[in-house]
């Protein structure tokens, strides 16, 4: 039960949370079963001593480098800015990353301590696949034993990163309970866990589940947003009026806020799935237009129905296909620090195809609705007013997705 | 004293130990609860285990999700929980009855609403399997202003100190869940079990249930044997599962496992 509608005074600085039990306000903390209480306690212990430890965060640095190709560039999109006749949009290219999207930062970081754990067997769920592949890829890398539970309705929608995961060396499982999508599979994925913990390691895919995920996932993706702050500061010779990113469960929206948290002028907005349009009921908005609840082991707001059922959600895009978001999101959105907002599966296609056909860029459905935003924003201000979009990942995997709904054969 | 704690002390007594069923609340149909109910009674019940359906069990099996997924076709809500419980009083003012779920529903009928609503229905316990001690404050307060006994559960991993803590929020007796994993898996190890729950009750003075594949008689009566109470889920589940299609013979036929369990239970 939320009690505290707002920020208490007393509340430490947004960009010093969670607290020690992991939450962010009233939302976040540990909702799962006791069996897993002790080895979440083990993570978080490990976690922080990784992050002390200057040979950890070197290792970490060298592969982000030499595996994953960082730093991304952080482009100028200069004609489509010229084109909406407003503010300067720069894209941090994400989809320039080994593996297509953000979601490599976050599985390499989570790899390197599974190794330092001494865990052999790494487990993850996957909607779209990205999550899933960027996983078995580092599986494959450090040589583990990989499992990835993923929807049945999921596996017929993305049969290529299906494939892609199985070349990898991974076991994808198809998950035939409830929905047969994304929660599903986290949902079989925690079963395993709990079932396996001795030696495995979850490794889960966004900023959402129980402490420690949503502040370590987060703290592997910062990189997004430190690698952005500096490269704004040295193109433009100062800070970003806004940022905007999609959120799904919000990994790559963190990443990219969260390093300009105590920025107070630079605003922050992330972009919900809004599917057929908020009034429909058929999105995947939780932060537009769902209410707090508890769901994969965190407090946070979701899509449920009045009896606290989750509800299946609707959107374009594979990736923000999700009833639940990180607690993070929910407390920034409450405390007012970030602004939340949705695009339709519509506008993020008319965004999709604007970006290829004016810059060249082919930008996954998920990043499409960031830009999809960043559309109507930008003509609103000023022509030396700067916006910073996450282009979290590209968009070869969506294009059957795309020529179907144009009715393309491919 | 709680109906609970009266009913352990009783059967200490005897010297008999707990035979705790559970089901899911209007699987497969809602019509079919409240006689079911009154039938595991007959067969030997001494307190009941009624599940509150929840889209997304994360801790359980695939039989109690698919136990879940029949009761969900029908919306069984957690306000119909509670008059199903309210029914089965009108027959039964005895038995106690223990509500078994995930957090989520009553997070959304909030918390005072839903330990007021239990009260008055006549629940006597509440096991809320994503819910430990840590986060469970606020909950067990209401929760106890209604008489109504908050219950934990133990894991083999659970150390000393956690065993502790639950033994202060929680009341009733405290849930041993056998083996790291789901429900319905079949994993029971005797020994094991019997050595985490000399560790356990050196922590605490509440009766201690053991559940978590137990699946037919002589596991129940090897369990019974260093228990205060033997709980029984998937393997009940698994036989209303199988009458789904005939449910109006289901308060006959799936109760017989347990009349089967509490008679090598009584023998042992």
């Amino acid at each position: 039960m939320v009690t505290q509608a707002g920020p208490a005074a007393e509340t430490p600085p947004l960009s010093e949370l969670p607290d020690e039990r992991g939450h962010f306000g009233p939302y976040g903390g540990r909702f799962v079963a006791e069996t897993l209480m002790g080895p979440l306690e083990e993570l978080r212990q490990a976690y922080e001593e990784v992050c002390r430890d200057p040979g950890f965060l070197a290792e970490l640095d060298a592969d982000l480098a030499s595996f994953v190709g960082r730093p991304s560039p952080l482009y100028h999109a200069e004609r489509w800015s010229r084109e909406l006749g407003g503010a300067q949009i720069y894209l941090k290219r994400e989809d320039l990353n080994h593996t297509g999207a953000h979601k490599v930062n976050n599985t390499v970081g989570q790899a390197l301590l599974a190794r330092r754990m001494g865990k052999k067997r790494i487990i993850a769920e996957t909607g779209a696949g990205q999550h899933g592949v960027a996983t078995a890829t580092v599986a494959a890398r450090f040589g583990m034993e990989c499992v990835v539970y993923m929807g049945a309705e999921d596996i017929r929608r993305q049969a290529i990163n299906v494939y892609r995961m199985r070349l990898l060396g991974a076991r994808v499982v198809a998950v035939e309970s409830g929905s047969k999508t994304l929660k599903d599979a986290l949902n079989e994925a925690m079963r395993d866990w709990v079932t396996n913990v001795d030696d495995t390691f979850y490794i889960i895919g966004t900023v959402a589940g129980p402490h420690p995920y949503p502040a370590m996932v987060r703290d592997f993706q910062t990189v997004i947003g430190r690698e952005a702050r500096a490269q704004i500061l040295e193109q433009a010779g100062r800070l970003p009026d806004a940022l905007i990113a999609c959120v799904g469960g919000g990994s790559n929206a963190i990443g990219l806020f969260h390093p300009f948290i105590g920025d107070r002028e630079v605003e922050m907005y992330g972009v919900e799935g809004g599917g057929e349009g908020l009034d429909s009921g058929r999105h995947a908005a939780p932060l537009c237009a769902g209410q707090p609840g508890v769901l994969h082991g965190n407090r946070t707001y979701l899509m449920e129905d009045a009896d606290g059922q989750i509800i299946e959600t609707h959107s374009v895009s594979a990736g923000l296909d999700y009833p639940g978001v990180g607690p993070e999101h929910a407390w920034l959105k409450d405390s007012g620090r970030a602004r939340y907002v949705a695009a339709t599966d519509e506008q993020a296609l008319q965004a999709f195809h604007e970006l290829t056909r004016i810059e060249g860029i082919m930008p996954a459905l998920e990043s499409s609705h960031a830009l999809a935003y960043a559309r109507e924003l930008a003509p609103t201000l000023e022509r030396d007013a700067i916006l910073i979009v996450n282009l979290s990942g590209r968009g070869d995997k969506d294009i059957h997705t795309v020529a179907a709904l144009e009715g393309i054969e491919v | 004293m709680s109906r609970i704690a009266a009913r352990f002390e009783s059967l200490r007594a005897q010297g008999r130990t707990a035979l705790i069923p559970y089901i899911t609340a209007g699987d497969p149909q809602p019509s079919v609860t409240v006689p079911l109910m009154h039938a595991l009674v007959e067969a030997g019940a001494d307190l009941l285990e009624l599940g509150v359906p929840f889209s997304d069990p994360m801790a359980d099996g695939p039989v109690i999700q698919a136990a879940c997924e029949r009761a969900l076709r029908h919306h069984v809500s957690l306000h119909q929980v509670l008059d199903m419980v309210r029914e089965f009083r009108r027959r039964d003012p005895d038995t106690p009855v223990v509500l078994m779920g995930y957090l989520n529903p009553v997070e959304v009928m909030g918390y005072q609403r839903f330990a007021d609503a239990a009260g008055a229905a006549g629940v006597d316990g509440v096991l809320t399997v994503d819910l430990p001690p840590e986060e469970a404050q606020e909950l067990v307060g209401v929760l106890r202003q209604q008489r109504l006994d908050p219950i934990f559960l133990a894991a083999p991993n659970s150390d000393d100190a956690r065993v502790r803590s639950m033994a202060e929020c929680g009341g009733g007796f405290l849930y041993y869940v056998s083996f790291k994993g789901v429900t319905g898996a079949n994993r029971l190890d005797i020994r094991s079990v019997a050595d985490k729950l000399e560790r356990i009750r050196a922590s605490t003075d509440l009766p201690v249930g053991v559940g978590f594949g137990i699946r037919d008689a002589e596991s129940a009566a090897r369990i019974a044997a260093v228990a205060d109470a033997v709980v029984v889920g998937s393997a009940l589940v698994t036989r209303v599962a199988a009458l789904a299609d005939t449910p109006e013979a289901i308060p006959a036929q799936a109760p017989q496992i347990i009349t089967e369990m509490r008679a090598a239970m009584d023998a042992a």
